[in-house]
C-alpha cells in the first residue's frame, strides 16, 4: 500500500519562504493518510534500524534495571549525595523528566481548546512521550527514599494506625499532583487511541493483532453516537487536563519555593517553571520528532510548518526562562538578604560556575538563534538546538538544587556533590527506558491520530461551508 | 562499616555457616532447637533489669588518672562518665575516657596468648618466666630488664619495687610516650628534683602559655578546663582571665587567648611590642599571674617558665609543686637509651615490656626494633597484637582497664581504686598479674594484689568506700616548697644558648623546623583502632583518620603546593591535598600538606600515632609514620628539615574546610571592654524577627520547655561531647571512605570559626547540635511526619516512620541531621553489640537520625519524678555532651522554670540565637564569645 501512495516533493525545501506552509502536504485524502500511517504498524518491514536502536535502549533499560537493583540492594550512598547535599541527580532527573511531560498535554489539551489544528500531526506522539516522561520521572521520587519498599506511606491510605501522610509536606502535593497528571494524561491518550484502534483492528491481518487491537478498541465501531460521544468526551479530558499542565510543575516546584533554602525559596518559582517545563517539553518534541519524520518519511504529515511552531514556542519560553533567570538574579540582590544574596555570586563564581555558564549558553543565548527565520526552517540546526535545550534544562534543575544546597547558611557545612557511575547510570538508564518504549510505541501504534489528520484534509472542510 | 573490624573474613565466614546451617536445615526437615532464656533465679541486689548501675573507676594515660564513672547495663559496661568527686574530673571527661567502651568492645582485641603465634595457655607462660627467672637467680637478674609505661600505679610500682629486691641486677626501665619527658627534666633543671606542678587557674588572672595545650591534653587538662573558664564569664568582668598564647601549632588552648601567637623559633623584633605588653601584664599582676611552657618545648624552657613563676611570687598562689605523681620518675628518653645499649650489647636476656609499644613509638635513630631482636627471652603484655608483639616472643593480651582491678593517682596525687566491670572478655591479663607472674607468688589476682598493697581487712568497710567513691580520701599530695637556683651562675638557665635550640638557630634556606606532636585523637597511637576517635574531626583541622604535616598558608604557597576541596564531599568532606616529602637527620617520610591558618611560617607539625603497621584494622594504613624522623637528641622538634613536594596527591578527610564566617554572624563575639560599655552590642546587626510575626497564636508549652545555652566563650573545642554523643546515642562510625563524602554521623558537631588576620587569626569554637526549632523547618517537609514536635518543644524524630526523603535535612538551616546512606551500623559483630547503649535505638540503613536532647534521659528523669510525684529538678537530667564538657559550657533544662540554670543563662545579654534572622526560633542558643584583650594590644 505504501508503494502506491503519490510521491510528493521535498517539503522541507517546498515551502521555504513561500509563506506559511501547511499542516499537511497536499496530495493526500483519506485513503492514503490511513494506508501511509496504519502501515507502519501493520504491513511495513520493520527496519533495521528500529532493531538496532531498540537493542541500544533496551540495554540501557536493562542498565536502570540493574542501577535500582544495586541501589534498593545496598542503599542511596551508592549515589554521591551527602550532608549537605540531599537531594542531587535523583530529583533533578524527577524535575527534568516532569518537564518533558509537559509538552504532551499543552499541545494535546490547551492547543486542542484553541483549536490550533497543527497540533494534531504531533499530539499523538507527544502524549506517548509525556507518559513515558512521566513513568521514568515517577522512578525517582520513589527510589530516592531511604527505604523505598516503605514509599507506600506517602499515600494516605486506610491502616491500622490511623497514620495519615504530613498533608503540609510539598512531597504529599507532589505525589497527588504527579500521580493526578499521570492517571490523566494516560487517559486522554487512551482516549485518543480508540478509533485508530479500531483503525488497526479492522486492517490487522494477523489474528493476534485483531484480537489485541479489538480488545483495546473496545467495540468502537465509528457509529455517529460514538462519534459524538467520544468527541464531548475527548474533549472534556482536555478540560481536565489543561489546568494540570499549570499544576503540575507549579507543585513540583512547590518542592523548592516551600523550602527556606537560599536558592529555592522564591515565589517566581511557580511560573517559571510551568514555563521551563513547556520549553523542556517542546525542545523534547522536536528532538523526537525530527528523526522520526526522517525515518518514516512522515514529512507530508510532520511539515516544517509544526518545526516552525514548535520552535517559536520554545523561542517564548525561553524567553520566560531567561527572565526569570534575570528577576531571580535581581531580587536575591534587591531583598538585601545576605544569604538570597550570595546565591548568585556563587553561581556566577563559585565552584560550580562552568555549569552555570554552561546552563546560560544553552537555555539562553543559543536559542535566540531561533528569532531567524533560517534557523527556525533548518532541520538540522534545529535538531541541535532542542538537544542543547534539553541539556541546558537539565542542568537548570542541577543548578537549582546542587548548587543551592552546597552552600546555604552555615559555612561550615558548606560541601559539594560530584555524581558516581550509579548517578550516571541511573540518569542514562531512564533515557533508555523512555526510548525504549518510544521504540515500542512507534512499532506498534500508530504514531500519528489516523482520524484527526483526516480532518485536516480539504475533504474533511466541505461539511463547513 | 566496611573498614571496621576486619569483617570480610568473619562476615563471609557467617554468610556461609548461615547459609550451610539453612540448607542443613532443609534437607533434615528438623525443627531449629529452642533457645530458652533463662532469668535470674535469684536477682542481683541492686540490678533491676533496664536500670543501670553505676560503678565508680578510673582510666591512667601517660600514668595520671581520670576518675570515672561507669554505666553498666545488666553487666555490660556502656556508658563512661568523669566522676565529680575525683578532682582531676570534677565530672567532666575526655574522648579517650568517653572512647573507653569502644576500646573495650574493639573486635580487633588480641584474644589469646601466643608464644612465636602459637596460642598457649596462661600456665605456659607462667612456666617460661619462672624458667627464666631461675636462671637468672645466680646473676642476681643481671639479664632482667623491665620496660613500663609512666607508672602511677602504687601497687604496681611496689610490685616491681619487689622484683627488684629479688633480683638486684635487674632494671626497670620506662617510656610513655604520652608522659611528658620535656616538663619533667625542666623540673629537675630548676629544682633539683622531680617535681609535678599543679596549676591553679581559679587564682589566675594572667595567664602566658608558651606552647602549652594545657587545657586540650595532659595531667589535670579536665580540672583545668573547668577552672579556667569558670574564670571567663564576661558577667563578672572584673574576674575574667587573660590568656596569651605562643604557638607552634594552634591548639584548642591558644584559639581561647585573648591575644598573642607566634613562633618560638623566629620571636623576633616584630613581635616585641607584643612581648613588652605582655610582660607589663604579667608584671602588673605578680602572684596572680601564670607562665606555663608547653610538653613539646625544651626543658630549658620550661625551667624558664618556673623561675618566671617564681620571680612574678605566683608560686604558691597560682600554682603549686608536689612529688610526681609518678611513682618512679625518670628521664624517660635516657632510660629507653639505656635499655637499647643493654640490648645492643647482649646484656638481656630476658624483657617484659608491660603495655606500651615502643617498636612503634621510639625515634626511629634508636633502632629499638633491631635492638629488641636481640634480647634472648621478649614478653609483651597489650591490649592489640601490635608492631611490638610482631617481634616478642610471647604476646599476652592485655586486660582493658574496664576488666580489672588496678590503682593509680590522679594528678594531684589523689588515689582511684581501678575496679573492673565486666569479667575479661577475652582473658586478658593485667599489668599486675604479670608481674605476679615474677614474683615468688606467681598466682596472684589483682583484686588479691590491690587489696594486700592496701592492706584491706577483713573489714572492708574503708575499702568499700573507697570504691564507692571513686578516690582514696587524703591521698592526694601536699604542696613542696623548692626554689629555682635563678642567681646561681652555674645554671643554664639565664643562659641564652642554653634555650635556643641549637638545630633551629641556624636554619639551611628552603628548610623547615618539624614539631612532633602526640594527635590529639589517636594520641601516641594507642587508640588508633578505636574508630569512634580516627572518625572524631581534630580540633583546628578538622581531620579525620590521617595525619598531615600541618603548615601555614604562606609556607604552602612558597612550596607551590595547591590542594584544595575535590568535588565529592568538597570542604565538607574530601580535601586534595599534595604530598610532600620530608627530609630530616637523613630518613624520609612522606605526608600529605594541609595548611593551617595561624600557623608560624616555615615550619612543620607532624602528629604521631599514624602509619601503624600492625594492632587492628582501622589503625593500619591511616597516615603516615612520623617516628620514622624523629630522633632520641630532640623527640619534639627536627630542625632543618627539606620539604619537597612529589607530586602525588592524596585525599584527606576533612569535615570543615571553610572557616569564614562570611559575615553572617555565626559566632558573635566582642572584647571585654566593649562588653562592659554596652552589653547589648552582642545583638548588633540582629535581624530576628519579633514573635508578633505570625498569624497563628503561640503554641503554649506548659510543664517542661526544654532548652539549651552553649557558651561559645567557654567552649575549648575538645571534643568530649562529640564522642560522649556517639557513645551515649550508639552513633556508628562510618570510615574513611564516607567522612571523605560528607557523611560523618556525629550528632554534635565543633564548628571552628577564624576572624581577623590570617597570620594571627581569633579562632572561636561552635559546638553544633540539633537546635531543637519552636518553628522547625525540617517538619513542615517531611512527607510521613516522622519528624514532629513534642508538647515539651523537642523536634522529635521517628525512625520507624523514616523513609529517608532527606528532604528534612535540605531544609535544615543548621545541617545537624544525618542520613544513614549505608549500613553504617555493624549489626554482626558480637562485641559490639554489648557496648551500645539499651535506651537508645539502633539505626538501620535509609533513614534520617539527629541529636534528640538525649530524650532516653529526660523520659527516664519524667519517668522516676513522676513516680515520686515531685516535679524534674533542675540539673537533673544531663544530656552527654552536657556531662563530657570539661569546661561547662553546655546547659541544659527547664526554660519554664525561671530559676534553672539554662533559663538565667538564656536570660543573659549575651544570648544569641543562631539564624534567629530566620525566624526558626531555636531552643539551644549561644552565649557571645568575649575577650579579655590586653587594651595594649587593641584588636
Amino acid at each position: 500500500m505504501a508503494e502506491s501512495l503519490q510521491p510528493v516533493e521535498d517539503p522541507n525545501r517546498a515551502y521555504v519562504g513561500a509563506g506559511t506552509p501547511p499542516v499537511i502536504a497536499p496530495g493526500h485524502t483519506f485513503g492514503t493518510v490511513t494506508d501511509k500511517i496504519s502501515a507502519i504498524v501493520l504491513t511495513r518491514r520493520t527496519p533495521l534500524g528500529w532493531y538496532a536502536g531498540f537493542l541500544l535502549a533496551g540495554s540501557f533499560a536493562f542498565l536502570l534495571l540493574v542501577s535500582l537493583t544495586y541501589l534498593v540492594t545496598k542503599g542511596i550512598g551508592i549515589w554521591g549525595n551527602n550532608i549537605p547535599v540531599g537531594w542531587a541527580f535523583d530529583i533533578t532527573n524527577f524535575v527534568w523528566w516532569i518537564g518533558i511531560g509537559h509538552a504532551g498535554t499543552l499541545i494535546s489539551a490547551i492547543l486542542l481548546l484553541l483549536k490550533q489544528t497543527w497540533r494534531t500531526s504531533i499530539n499523538r506522539f507527544a502524549e506517548a512521550m509525556t507518559l513515558f516522561a512521566v513513568a521514568c520521572a515517577g522512578i525517582f521520587p520513589l527510589f530516592h527514599t531511604g527505604r523505598p519498599w516503605l514509599a507506600y506511606w506517602l499515600f494516605p491510605y486506610p491502616n491500622s494506625m490511623s497514620l495519615w501522610p504530613q498533608f503540609r509536606s510539598p512531597l504529599i502535593w507532589d505525589v497527588f499532583a504527579v500521580s493526578t497528571y499521570a492517571t490523566v494524561s494516560a487517559l486522554f491518550w487512551y482516549v485518543g487511541l480508540i478509533p485508530d484502534l479500531a483503525t488497526l483492528r479492522d486492517r490487522s491481518q494477523s489474528r493476534a493483532g485483531r484480537v489485541i487491537y479489538g480488545m483495546l478498541a473496545m467495540g468502537w465501531r465509528g457509529s455517529a453516537r460514538h462519534w459524538h460521544r467520544y468527541d464531548t468526551a475527548y474533549l472534556l479530558l482536555a478540560g481536565l487536563a489543561t489546568p494540570l499542565v499549570v499544576s503540575v510543575h507549579t507543585v513540583v516546584s512547590f518542592d523548592f519555593a516551600i523550602g527556606i533554602v537560599p536558592g529555592w525559596h522564591t515565589t517566581i518559582f511557580p511560573p517559571y517553571f510551568v514555563a521551563g517545563a513547556i520549553y523542556s517539553g517542546f525542545a523534547m518534541v522536536l528532538t523526537l520528532a525530527i528523526p522520526i519524520r526522517a525515518v518514516y518519511n512522515l514529512e507530508d504529515f510532520i511539515t516544517m510548518r509544526h518545526l516552525q511552531n514548535m520552535a517559536k514556542v520554545m523561542l517564548v519560553t525561553g524567553l520566560i526562562v531567561a527572565y526569570g533567570y534575570g528577576t531571580e538574579a535581581f531580587i536575591s540582590w534587591y531583598s538585601g538578604d545576605k544569604y538570597e544574596g550570595f546565591v548568585p555570586m556563587n553561581r556566577i563564581f563559585g565552584p560550580y560556575a562552568f555549569y552555570y555558564w554552561l546552563l546560560i549558553t544553552c537555555n539562553v543565548i543559543i536559542p535566540q538563534a531561533l528569532w531567524f527565520k533560517r534557523v527556525r526552517t533548518s532541520v538540522p540546526v534545529l535538531f541541535v538546538i532542542s538537544l542543547i535545550v534539553n541539556v541546558g534544562m537539565w542542568l537548570e534543575r542541577f543548578v537549582i538544587i546542587v548548587l543551592s544546597l552546597s552552600r546555604d547558611f552555615l559555612t561550615s557545612s558548606w560541601g559539594r556533590f560530584a555524581p558516581t557511575f550509579w548517578d550516571w547510570s541511573t540518569l542514562f538508564g531512564t533515557v533508555g527506558l523512555f526510548v525504549s518504549l518510544l521504540f515500542l510505541f512507534l512499532r506498534f501504534l500508530p504514531m500519528i491520530s489516523i482520524f484527526e489528520i483526516r480532518t485536516l484534509l480539504p475533504e474533511a472542510k466541505v461539511s463547513d461551508e | 562499616m566496611e573498614q571496621i573490624a576486619d569483617p570480610v573474613a568473619r562476615r563471609t565466614f557467617l554468610k556461609l555457616m548461615g547459609a550451610s546451617l539453612a540448607l542443613a536445615g532443609v534437607s533434615a526437615c528438623t525443627r531449629q532447637p529452642a533457645e530458652r532464656i533463662v532469668p535470674y533465679v535469684r536477682q542481683p541486689e541492686e540490678l533491676v533489669p533496664g536500670r543501670p548501675l553505676f560503678y565508680a573507676t578510673a582510666m591512667a594515660i601517660g600514668g595520671v588518672a581520670t576518675g570515672l564513672l561507669v554505666e553498666s547495663h545488666e553487666g555490660r559496661p556502656t556508658k563512661v562518665e568523669g566522676n565529680p568527686e575525683h578532682p582531676s574530673s570534677l565530672g567532666a571527661s575526655d574522648i579517650y575516657a568517653q572512647a573507653a567502651v569502644l576500646g573495650l568492645y574493639d573486635p580487633d582485641r588480641s584474644q589469646t596468648l601466643t608464644n612465636l603465634g602459637e596460642i598457649r595457655p596462661w600456665s605456659a607462660f607462667l612456666g617460661a618466666i619462672s624458667a627464666a627467672l631461675t636462671a637468672q637467680r645466680p646473676l642476681k637478674g643481671a639479664g632482667i630488664r623491665i620496660l613500663t609505661e609512666s607508672v602511677s600505679s602504687p601497687t604496681l610500682a611496689s610490685q616491681i619495687r619487689d622484683v627488684l629486691q629479688r633480683f638486684p641486677s635487674a632494671k626497670w626501665h620506662q617510656w610513655d610516650p604520652a608522659s611528658r619527658d620535656a616538663a619533667r627534666a625542666g623540673s629537675k633543671l630548676a629544682f633539683g628534683e622531680f617535681v609535678d606542678a599543679q596549676y591553679r587557674f581559679e587564682n589566675a588572672d594572667v595567664i602566658l602559655s608558651l606552647d602549652a595545650d594545657f587545657l586540650g591534653c595532659g595531667p589535670g587538662s579536665l580540672r583545668y578546663a573547668r577552672d579556667f573558664a569558670a574564670r571567663r564569664r564576661p558577667e563578672q568582668a572584673d574576674r575574667m582571665n587573660r590568656l596569651y598564647a605562643i604557638e607552634s601549632m594552634p591548639t584548642s588552648t591558644g584559639a581561647g587567648r585573648s591575644g598573642g601567637s607566634g613562633e618560638p623559633a623566629e620571636f623576633a623584633e616584630a613581635e616585641s611590642k607584643f612581648l613588652d605588653a605582655v610582660a607589663k601584664d604579667l608584671q602588673a599582676h605578680r602572684g596572680r599571674s601564670l607562665v606555663i611552657a608547653g610538653d613539646g618545648q625544651p626543658p630549658a624552657v620550661h625551667a624558664l617558665a618556673h623561675a618566671m613563676n617564681q620571680t612574678l611570687g605566683n608560686v604558691g598562689r597560682t600554682l603549686v609543686y608536689t612529688q610526681t605523681a609518678e611513682a618512679e620518675p625518670v628521664d624517660q628518653m635516657a632510660s629507653l637509651r639505656d635499655l637499647v645499649a643493654d640490648l645492643n650489647s647482649g646484656k638481656v636476656d630476658l624483657l617484659v615490656i608491660i603495655g606500651g609499644n615502643p617498636v612503634y613509638t621510639a625515634p626511629a635513630d634508636l633502632k629499638f626494633a633491631d635492638a629488641l631482636g636481640k634480647a634472648q627471652l621478649r614478653a609483651h603484655l597489650a591490649m592489640h597484637d601490635d608492631e611490638t608483639s610482631a617481634l616478642s616472643h610471647w604476646h599476652v593480651p592485655e586486660a582493658h582497664f574496664l576488666e580489672t582491678w588496678s590503682d593509680a593517682r590522679g594528678h594531684d596525687g589523689t588515689v582511684s581504686i581501678v575496679q573492673p566491670l565486666i569479667a575479661p572478655l577475652y582473658g586478658g591479663k593485667s599489668a599486675h598479674e604479670v608481674l605476679a607472674a615474677m614474683s615468688d607468688r606467681p598466682e596472684r589476682s589483682a583484686h588479691d594484689l590491690i587489696r594486700e598493697f592496701w592492706k584491706v581487712e577483713k573489714d572492708d568497710r574503708a575499702w568499700r568506700r573507697w570504691l564507692h567513691d571513686g578516690v582514696v580520701p587524703n591521698t592526694a599530695f601536699t604542696p613542696k616548697i623548692v626554689t629555682a637556683a635563678i642567681r646561681n651562675p652555674q645554671s643554664p638557665i639565664p643562659n641564652q644558648s642554653a634555650i635556643r635550640n641549637p638545630q633551629s638557630a641556624i636554619s639551611p634556606t628552603g628548610a623547615v623546623e618539624v614539631s612532633f606532636r602526640n594527635d590529639p585523637s589517636v594520641l601516641d597511637g594507642r587508640f588508633a583502632n578505636n574508630g569512634w576517635l580516627q572518625e572524631l574531626p581534630k580540633p583546628i583541622t578538622k581531620l579525620t583518620w590521617d595525619n598531615a604535616v600541618l603548615v601555614s598558608p604562606a609556607t604552602a604557597a612558597t612550596l607551590r603546593a595547591a590542594g584544595g576541596p575535590a568535588f565529592q564531599g568538597g570542604e565538607h568532606g574530601q580535601i586534595l591535598a599534595d604530598v610532600v616529602e620530608l627530609t630530616a637527620a637523613g630518613r624520609t617520610i612522606r605526608g600529605a600538606l594541609f595548611t593551617v591558618v595561624g600557623h608560624p611560617d616555615d615550619c612543620a607539625t607532624v602528629h604521631l600515632g599514624y602509619g601503624r603497621t600492625r594492632g587492628g584494622a582501622l589503625a593500619l594504613g591511616a597516615g603516615f609514620d612520623a617516628n620514622a624522623i624523629r630522633t632520641a637528641d630532640a623527640p619534639s622538634f627536627a630542625g632543618g628539615a627539606a620539604m619537597k613536594l612529589t607530586g602525588d596527591t592524596f585525599s584527606l578527610a576533612c569535615t570543615q574546610y571553610h572557616h569564614l564566617t562570611e559575615g553572617r554572624g555565626m559566632v558573635r563575639s566582642l572584647t571585654r571592654d566593649e562588653f562592659v560599655r554596652d552589653p547589648k552590642a552582642v545583638h548588633e546587626g540582629d535581624e530576628t524577627p519579633p514573635r508578633t510575626i505570625t498569624l497563628y497564636p503561640d503554641y503554649p508549652y506548659q510543664g517542661y520547655k526544654w532548652g539549651m545555652s552553649i557558651d561559645i566563650n567557654a567552649c575549648i573545642g575538645c571534643n568530649a561531647c562529640v564522642v560522649g554523643c556517639q557513645s551515649e546515642n550508639n552513633i556508628p562510625v562510618v570510615g574513611k571512605k564516607e567522612v571523605l563524602s560528607g557523611r560523618e554521623m556525629h550528632w554534635i558537631r565543633i564548628d571552628t570559626y577564624y576572624r581577623g588576620l590570617a597570620a594571627n587569626p581569633e579562632t572561636y569554637f561552635q559546638p553544633v547540635p540539633c537546635m531543637q526549632c519552636e518553628n522547625a523547618p525540617c517538619e513542615v517537609v517531611c512527607p510521613v511526619g516522622a519528624t514532629s514536635h513534642s508538647h515539651e518543644g523537642l523536634n522529635d524524630m521517628v525512625y520507624n516512620r523514616c523513609v529517608g526523603t532527606r528532604y528534612c535535612s535540605d531544609n535544615c538551616p543548621y545541617k545537624v541531621r544525618r542520613f544513614n546512606f549505608f549500613l553504617y551500623q555493624d549489626w554482626n559483630t558480637p562485641s559490639l553489640k554489648l557496648g551500645r547503649n539499651p535506651d537508645v535505638s539502633v539505626r538501620s540503613r535509609g533513614v534520617m537520625e539527629k541529636c534528640t536532647y538525649c530524650v532516653q534521659r529526660i523520659n527516664e528523669a519524667k519517668i522516676d519524678s513522676e513516680r515520686e510525684s515531685r516535679p524534674i529538678a533542675d540539673g537533673e537530667i544531663r544530656t552527654a555532651c552536657q556531662q563530657a564538657c570539661p569546661a561547662d559550657a553546655i546547659v541544659f533544662g527547664n526554660l519554664n522554670d525561671p530559676n534553672s540554670r539554662v533559663a538565667k543563662l538564656q536570660a543573659e545579654e549575651r544570648n544569641y540565637a543562631l539564624l534567629g534572622e530566620l525566624n526558626t526560633r531555636p531552643r539551644t542558643t549561644y552565649l557571645a564569645a568575649v575577650r579579655n584583650v590586653n587594651p595594649e594590644l587593641g584588636e
